[in-house]
């Protein structure tokens, strides 16, 4: 059965979801849930959470979206945020949520293969930079 | 001689230098000249999505910043994800005059940047300023018989406010691969990413990516596919190789500046690939010859 999930005010105006608007500079709240952006995302496979469920641990302050492996899966390639029907710049979010992880002091959930010559430098520096807070 | 202020940037100006050197081949033909920047750094690649963090703005900054000091207001580049960070940090800071003074103010004794400098890709030169019918007077060779997917990959098309086409429906390459005489062969994967900068993390997602793309090519009869960015050109040639061998079709891939000096009758610098287009292309009785 699936989890029971309590909605009140008080998480809807979580200081994380607040954490994450400012730093993303979009509105969570105004996903609907459609779903669109999970449709149309390339690494949806190999995401523990879908981008739109992403948006809705966010919408009621659920923390326990940091320790997704998601937001990690995501290459900022914005298919999601010219599809979104109400502009939410998802890509944006899921940078939020990384980085806000990183700033706690959490270990990036991906690592770059260094030993392996010959990567493009637009590799490494773009892994880098997903890396550090 | 028409002549555009030109940015490299890292991965032109090493392993994509067969895409620098059939560009500056094809613009010369065309009557432009390339202007390499006396000084450039690296842009960032990845343009910061954060709101907080001006310093990842800096790189792009100190780009514009040596046009600006040549009194031009454009710049050219031939990679995708160049043109795509240095356009979105000019328009970030241009919208709000205090980030650009709190950048200056970092940059400290360094020349301000007083923002209006445009990125501008090759792409855009071609079409917008050259024109395609310019293009297809100097074409020498017609591919005719070549079928073509071309691949867009993220950051010609998305974001919405700094896209060269439309993020869903772009046509540019396609176009321009009607004047070279070949048949292009659009696929619904051609915007959808190939992993990008993930070959570094996880070269398994880029290889299933990649092979969905390879897949859809084929799919269409594609002889090879096209690309404008090399992290996308590393994606589907060195990658595709490795997942050729568990099944994707071995599809080679060239940049789409190879394919226009191949038809304009300059070298193509087909001999860096590693999956070989020149066998493909002799089948479609466009022989390339070996250099010694």
């Amino acid at each position: 059965m699936a989890e029971q999930m309590r909605l009140s005010k008080e998480a809807l105006s979580a200081d994380f979801a607040r954490r994450v608007e400012e730093l993303s500079g979009q509105s969570p709240y105004r996903c609907y849930q459609c779903g669109k952006c999970a449709a149309g995302c390339p690494f949806a496979d190999d995401m523990d959470l879908l981008p739109s469920q992403v948006l809705r641990l966010v919408q009621i302050g659920d923390e326990k979206v940091l320790e997704a492996r998601a937001p990690w899966s995501c290459a900022s390639c914005l298919a999601c945020e010219v599809r979104c029907p109400r502009g939410v710049d998802i890509a944006r979010v899921m940078e939020a949520v990384r980085l806000l992880s990183l700033r706690k002091g959490n270990t990036p959930l991906c690592t770059a293969d260094v030993a392996t010559m010959g990567l493009p430098q637009i590799a490494l520096v773009g892994i880098s930079r997903k890396m550090t807070p | 001689m028409n002549s555009i202020a030109y940015y490299p940037g890292c991965g032109v100006a090493d392993q994509a230098r067969s895409m620098e050197h059939t560009a500056r081949a094809v613009l010369q033909a065309l009557d432009w000249e390339m202007q390499e920047l006396p000084r450039w750094n690296c842009c960032g690649t990845v343009y910061s999505l954060a709101s907080d963090d001006l310093m990842r703005h800096i790189g792009p900054v100190r780009v514009l910043t040596h046009v600006q000091e040549l009194k031009l207001d454009r710049l050219l580049t031939l990679c995708s994800m160049c043109y795509s960070t240095l356009r979105r940090s000019e328009r970030f800071l241009n919208e709000d005059r205090e980030r650009l003074e709190r950048v200056n103010a970092f940059l400290d004794d360094e020349p301000d940047y007083r923002g209006g400098v445009r990125a501008v890709h090759l792409l855009e030169l071609l079409r917008d300023d050259i024109g395609y019918s310019a293009l297809e007077t100097r074409v020498t060779r017609p591919l005719e018989g070549l079928k073509v997917a071309p691949y867009y990959g993220c950051t010609l098309t998305r974001p919405r406010s700094v896209a060269l086409d439309d993020p869903e429906h772009p046509s540019v390459l396609e176009d321009i691969l009607e004047v070279l005489g070949a048949e292009p062969v659009p696929t619904a994967q051609r915007v959808e990413c190939c992993g990008s900068y993930m070959t570094a993390s996880d070269p398994s997602v880029v290889r299933r990516r990649v092979t969905a793309i390879s897949e859809a090519a084929a799919a269409g009869g594609a002889d090879l596919m096209i690309t404008s960015c090399p992290l996308c050109q590393y994606n589907l040639d060195a990658r595709l190789a490795e997942a050729a061998r568990t099944g994707a079709p071995r599809l080679p891939s060239v940049y789409f500046t190879q394919l226009m000096a191949l038809a304009l009758g300059l070298d193509p610098a087909l001999d860096e690939q590693v999956i070989d287009p020149r066998p493909v292309l002799a089948a479609r009785g466009l022989a390339v010859e070996v250099e010694a």
